[in-house]
């Protein structure tokens, strides 16, 4: 009689809510996990609480004024989404942008890609309880944002290209402020490794947590660098090149693991990767204009297209469907953090409270990003 | 002055002056009420200028400023703090039990104050000297746990509750290896009351005689007692990333200003009983044979001595904090039960076989 009554108790599960509000949802996002004591049985993330309808606004306006809006997607790589528009609709209207703008475009991808993956080094520190990584990752990132804001005018989103180019010409100091950065920050990364990367208390928490197959990587879509420590080789920059990346030698990173610890170094990885892409470009960039000519008002032939480029959180796409008007017709965007959360029931069940909020960390999700 | 080398006299002076005074009833009641307000002012103070020290170590750490605004160099900050959160509005908890998530703090609160009594600052100076005060330190401070899992109980919020049991499985757990390291120490002092430990300290710091078996103590005692403290990388109880604020997440204002200023009066206990111990306490620095080392260190009064010890090891229990990240629960029972437990009790076996053996440094 006792016993079963030992038993009803073990079997009952608790439902917690992890969100809307919470630390480290890193936004509005709301997870409902069962609980078996510690050991999470299910999660069902709820999205939608910032839900802007991005989607719906874009088939209302014109295509100068939708790059306006992509930045307010994943504003972590808010450079790299304007670009993927603006190469949607050079692509559609078969307009060549002067080397000048590839090259640009480019050294700013990657700045970008070094910045969100600061930030993302930050929150993935503060989500194991490690606080001081978060002023540390700061701190670097301040300098690349000097660098966006003098020569953007904008520090988190920049809106810098613009369908045939770019809105304005480097600032002078462009290239000496980079470069001086490169050197701060290659100096800099061993510092994070000493904080966190060798860590035993990180290793014991990451290594073999959260793992990902490859089959379902790519069943669920999981791209970027998550998707590529799985073994899902999803580089869009090398797999279909865009700007000048088939121009530049880089290893694509790969990790076999899967797990939370090879999605950590995958990020890190690609950090250095980025400064080696921007060091072959920086002292490079060809004279020219730095946007071409364009209407004022752009109206795409009629027809579908679709651009995709790799923004920091995996592959961010660009769907146009014109019917020769000056506003899309329609417009979708396949954005890499939603398709990234859609695996987190797989790669949590089973694990403890804190792998949901670590397995979170290193899947570097931003909200914004999910809901649109 | 001299007394600032030694309050027994002091107490003496004073004890005799109020018996005269009064009857022993009332001799008794005023030395009980005088100690009871100094050790609340302590307290206050201690608690108050912890969190300040720590904002400023972790500012220090973090390449931040820390508070600097509130009096010079944010002296005042968390005096402001408090003012404060005492004014601030206590929301009530529908549903929860209400007798219990009231009483939850203050037993916290009590607890510490019980520990702090035995505790010696200086020599004469502490409140109650108990021939079996390590014992009785052990006692009191693993009563801490009730109020923590009277607090997320009663809280009626499963976050509360999950946090209130990891508190009680962490802290009960690594009571047995704080226990243990300091078993050891008494094996090497033969005796349980703080005032002999520190006595015997007097030729050489507990830590420098016991050497390997006493440094194996001193280090398991830190990480034992920074997890008993709920604090560093075993935040697990509070786990800001995972359960917004764990156990004390439904208390607002000044009750929650009491889970605070205990969770840094704890790591003041933890850093007191680890100078105590295993530095001397209030004892200067002395080494056998050296005489003139010894008198020069004698200049310096007790009551710093003590003080800077406590500070230094609270300044590394800060450290822990603000660099490691947090542990898992099943990693930090994992380390308790299989790294921390044996080791402690192989070692209460060396350290008696070295005291058996005379195979200590000193006298």
């Amino acid at each position: 009689m006792t016993e079963t009554k030992i038993n009803d108790i073990e079997q009952e599960e608790i439902t917690l809510n992890i969100g809307p509000q919470h630390p480290s949802t890193h936004g509005v996002l709301r997870f409902v996990v069962s609980l078996k004591g510690e050991t999470v049985t299910k999660v069902e993330p709820h999205c939608g609480y910032i839900h802007r309808g991005i989607e719906k606004m874009c088939e209302t306006m014109t295509y100068q004024q939708i790059i306006h809006l992509t930045d307010r997607f994943d504003y972590l790589s808010a450079h790299i989404n304007n670009a993927a528009v603006c190469l949607a609709v050079e692509n559609a209207l078969e307009v060549e942008v002067p080397e000048r703008v590839k090259v640009i475009r480019t050294i700013m991808d990657e700045l970008t890609r070094i910045a969100s993956h600061q930030l993302w080094w930050c929150s993935f520190g503060m989500d194991l309880g490690g606080q001081t990584c978060y002023f540390y990752g700061l701190r670097d990132r301040e300098k690349i944002l000097d660098i966006f804001e003098e020569t953007t005018g904008g520090r988190l989103i920049q809106s810098y290209n613009t369908p045939g180019g770019l809105m304005a010409d480097l600032h002078p100091n462009f290239q000496k402020r980079v470069k001086e950065f490169i050197t701060y920050f290659r100096k800099i990364i061993p510092e994070y490794d000493d904080l966190l990367t060798g860590n035993i208390i990180m290793m014991e928490r990451a290594i073999g947590m959260g793992i990902l197959t490859k089959e379902q990587a790519i069943s669920y879509g999981v791209t970027g660098p998550s998707g590529r420590a799985s073994g899902f080789a999803c580089d869009v920059r090398k797999r279909h090149p865009y700007h000048a990346y088939d121009k530049v030698t880089f290893n694509e990173i790969i990790r076999h693991e899967g797990d939370t610890y090879a999605r950590y170094l995958n990020r890190m990885d690609e950090m250095r990767e980025s400064m080696n892409i921007i060091e072959q470009l920086i002292d490079n960039i060809p004279e020219g204009d730095y946007a071409v000519k364009m209407k004022p008002i752009i109206k795409l032939p009629e027809g579908e297209y679709y651009q995709r480029v790799e923004a920091a959180r995996g592959e961010f796409g660009v769907y146009i469907i014109s019917k020769g008007e000056k506003y899309p017709y329609r417009m979708k965007f396949r954005s890499s953090s939603f398709s990234n959360l859609s695996a987190i029931d797989a790669m949590v069940s089973g694990n403890k409270i804190a792998d949901l909020i670590a397995i979170g960390g290193s899947l570097d999700y931003v909200i914004p990003d999910i809901d649109r | 002055m001299s007394f600032i080398y030694d309050f027994t006299g002091f107490n003496q002076w004073a004890d005799t002056a109020l018996r005269q005074a009064c009857s022993p009833f009332w001799a008794v009641f005023w030395e009980v009420l005088i100690v009871g307000i100094v050790f609340l002012l302590f307290y206050a103070v201690v608690g108050l200028y912890l969190v300040l020290a720590e904002r400023k170590v972790c500012a220090f750490i973090q390449n931040r400023v820390g508070p600097n605004r509130v009096g010079p160099y944010g002296f005042f900050q968390t005096i402001a703090d408090f003012i404060k959160l005492m004014m601030k509005e206590i929301i009530p908890i529908r549903k929860a039990d209400k007798f219990l998530f009231n009483l939850a703090p203050y037993i916290v609160i009590v607890i510490n104050f019980l520990a702090l009594a035995a505790i010696p600052f200086a020599k004469g100076l502490h409140a109650i000297d108990l021939n079996i005060g390590i014992f009785y330190i052990l006692a009191v401070s693993s009563m801490g746990v009730i109020g923590v899992m009277l607090a997320g109980w009663s809280s009626n919020s499963k976050y509360s509750m999950i946090g209130a049991m990891r508190s009680g499985a962490q802290i009960i757990s690594y009571e047995l290896s704080v226990g243990l390291s300091l078993i050891a120490i008494c094996v090497l002092a033969g005796s349980l009351q703080l005032s002999v430990i520190v006595e015997r300290q007097s030729d050489l710091w507990f830590i420098f005689k016991g050497h390997l078996p006493a440094v194996i103590a001193f280090i398991i005692y830190l990480i034992a007692g920074t997890a008993e403290t709920n604090r560093g990388p075993f935040d697990l109880a509070e786990a800001e990333s995972e359960l917004t604020a764990g156990y004390h997440t439904e208390y607002s204002g000044i009750k929650f200003a009491f889970f605070y200023l205990a969770e840094y009066i704890n790591m003041f206990i933890v850093a007191s009983i680890a100078a105590t111990l295993f530095f001397g306490g209030w004892m200067p620095l002395h080494f056998p044979g050296m005489d003139g080392f010894n008198h020069v260190m004698d200049f310096i009064p007790p009551v710093f001595w003590y003080l800077g010890k406590t500070a230094f090891l609270v300044l590394v229990i800060m450290w822990f904090k603000w660099t490691f990240p947090r542990l898992r629960i099943d990693q930090i029972l994992h380390l308790e039960w299989k790294f921390l437990l044996p080791i402690s009790l192989v070692n209460i076996l060396v350290m008696a076989f070295f005291v058996l053996m005379g195979w200590y440094f000193g006298l």
